[in-house]
């Protein structure tokens, strides 16, 4: 019981950080229509820069960790925010009216672009950092000397996901903007009818999409201390899965497509193999799609960025 | 006909290919007054309709508006949110196109989109929550009740648009082209699928927009009770070209529109000339 409630814990923290990814994918494919294959390397770079801010950071002499963390933070969505725009600006928004594939086409390049640009300009080693937060609670001592831990780090990748998404629904649900996104996934040409800047609606879905990406870049930097060149494809392929997996185009699908797949895979590494956490978790994919090819909330026509 | 004239079509050409589908058409509408092109099916006239709200670059000609400050704007040369936002031009389509996902309200609060965005100037500063922008919102949410309020739909403020009825769906539409508060109100056949109770609830609703709030209106309708009853000037197209035009007793009276319609469709035909009497 113990070690389950663990795995639940861990499998919930992995969630977070791939439904926070998750939601970049869904969004974009609500309002273009089209997988932007390259958000799991703007996660990466998400990643990259928070490294590279708290390394800035620290050799300035600042050692206040809650200044750092909020300053990290804010450097790293405004910077990543940069690279999305930049992306959907000459990458995708000079094909939107050509045929379907281009754009995917143009992302899948674009994503080979950003792994190699970070292999050559960072290198190609893991880049690991010293734990930055450390400590936790035992929450239960079990017979047998397991004790089910919470670590600090994993109460605020939990903590940082719930504050994020309650303001990005308040952002989608109540603000101008958010009615705006809303408005252009249902009918772009009469959104641009009433006013709607269309393109710069779009803009905004790609800097949105890619400052939660950059915060998910960053509690994964906290967790695992470490980042590389190469971690944005997998984890932008399982955040992918989690969003396909929740119903493509819906956000709260896509949040818990992410803990779905989280929970999955901790599961199936704590209870059968490391080896094959991965095959379980696309396969679990593949049963939902046969049965269930909408995904666990996919109602397509509706409530969806 | 003199007058103050809001819009002004000269010479509009649009070709497809080697098909002509407006030809040289030329007429002008006139400031607080109903207007209504008609015509039988693939006249053209929703082909005028695209070229005056930038869907379509006419392939000739020019189309003017000038606002009431005497401010002119050639409307060929605009196109996508710089006709809302620019022209003051809204527009309604033959099929409904609400945002079906969205509120009744939410609805509404889109096509404040320009009114908001003065109010907050960027977007950030909305967000931060300043006084002035949560000022804005109130005041769009009450322009918003107000015509909802109008078109009687205030009680559905908070269903999905695509759950409303067809009847519901149309007056919502036309609420929500008049909170863009716009200069000219272009509707394409704004009575289509209506029954004779609703389409009378519509003549009320395009008189009173045009007597309290002033908006000029452009419409394209087949249902000659609309038409009759509620125009000022009347535009008739066949085959791309303008074949007459007048107050609705005249055109109806005019022998080239009851051939057209002869030609066209019989029961049209039947219909203009029944409306008369």
């Amino acid at each position: 019981m113990d070690y389950f409630a663990q795995q639940l814990i861990n499998g919930l923290v992995l969630g977070s950080i791939y439904g926070l990814i998750a939601i970049g994918y869904t969004m974009v494919y609500g309002i273009v229509g089209m997988i932007n294959f390259a958000h799991g390397d703007i996660f990466m770079i998400g990643g990259f820069i928070a490294l590279i801010s708290f390394l800035v950071l620290v050799s300035l002499g600042l050692t206040a960790i809650p200044l750092i963390l909020l300053i990290v933070l804010l450097v790293s969505m405004a910077i990543t925010a940069l690279y999305g725009w930049t992306i959907e600006r000459i990458a995708y928004r000079p094909l939107r009216h050509s045929f379907r594939l281009a754009p995917m086409l143009s992302a899948i390049g674009m994503s080979f672009v950003l792994t190699n640009f970070s292999q050559v300009s960072q290198g190609a080693r893991v880049k690991p950092v010293p734990p930055i937060i450390t400590g936790g609670y035992t929450l239960h001592e079990g017979s047998q000397g397991f004790a089910v831990q919470l670590s600090n780090i994993q109460i605020m990748v939990v903590l940082a996901t719930i504050v994020v998404l309650a303001l990005f629904t308040w952002l989608v649900s109540r603000t101008r903007l958010g009615r705006d996104m809303r408005a252009c996934e249902q009918d772009q040409t009469m959104a641009a009818l009433l006013g709607v800047d269309v393109d710069r609606t779009i803009s905004m879905t790609f800097v949105i999409g890619a400052a939660l990406a950059a915060v998910a870049g960053m509690m994964y930097l906290l967790y695992y201390g470490l980042v590389d060149f190469f971690m944005g494809f997998v984890a932008g392929i399982k955040a992918f899965t989690a969003a396909v997996l929740g119903g493509i185009g819906s956000l709260p699908g896509a949040m818990l497509g992410g803990l779905a797949i989280g929970l999955i895979e901790t599961f199936w590494s704590a209870y059968f193999s490391v080896e094959y956490k991965d095959v379980a978790a696309f396969s679990i994919l593949i049963v939902v799609l046969i049965f269930m090819p909408t995904g666990l909330l996919g109602r397509p026509e509706v409530e969806k960025v | 006909m003199s007058g103050d004239h809001i819009l002004t079509v000269d010479r509009l050409m649009m070709r497809f290919g080697g098909i002509v589908a407006v030809n040289e058409l030329s007429f002008t509408a006139e400031r607080r007054k109903i207007t209504a092109l008609i015509g039988p099916n693939g006249a053209g006239k929703t082909t005028v309709f695209n070229c005056i709200t930038g869907f379509y670059r006419p392939s000739g000609g020019a189309i003017r508006l000038v606002h009431d400050d005497g401010r002119m704007i050639q409307l060929e040369r605009l196109n996508d949110f710089r006709i809302s936002k620019q022209a003051k031009v809204a527009r309604t389509f033959q099929n409904i196109r609400l945002f079906p996902g969205m509120t009744a309200l939410e609805n509404l609060m889109v096509a404040q989109h320009n009114a908001l965005m003065r109010a907050s100037g960027l977007t950030v500063l909305g967000l931060l929550g300043l006084p002035s922008w949560r000022e804005a919102e109130k005041r769009a949410i009450d322009l918003a009740r107000t015509w909802l309020d109008r078109v009687g739909l205030l009680d559905r403020a908070d269903d999905a648009a695509g759950n409303l009825p067809y009847g519901d769906q149309r007056r919502l539409e036309i609420a929500r082209a008049m909170c863009t508060e716009p200069a000219l109100l272009c509707l394409d056949e704004p009575a289509a699928g209506l029954n004779a109770r609703e389409s009378g609830g519509l003549n009320e609703l395009l008189l009173s927009i045009r007597n309290e709030q002033g908006t000029s209106i452009l419409l394209i309708e087949h249902d000659m009770s609309v038409v009759m009853e509620i125009s000022d000037h009347v535009v008739v197209m066949d085959y791309g070209v303008k074949i007459a035009e007048g107050t609705p007793q005249a055109v109806r009276d005019d022998p080239k529109v009851i051939a057209a319609y002869l030609g066209a469709d019989e029961e049209e035909a039947i219909a203009v000339m029944e409306s008369g009497t």
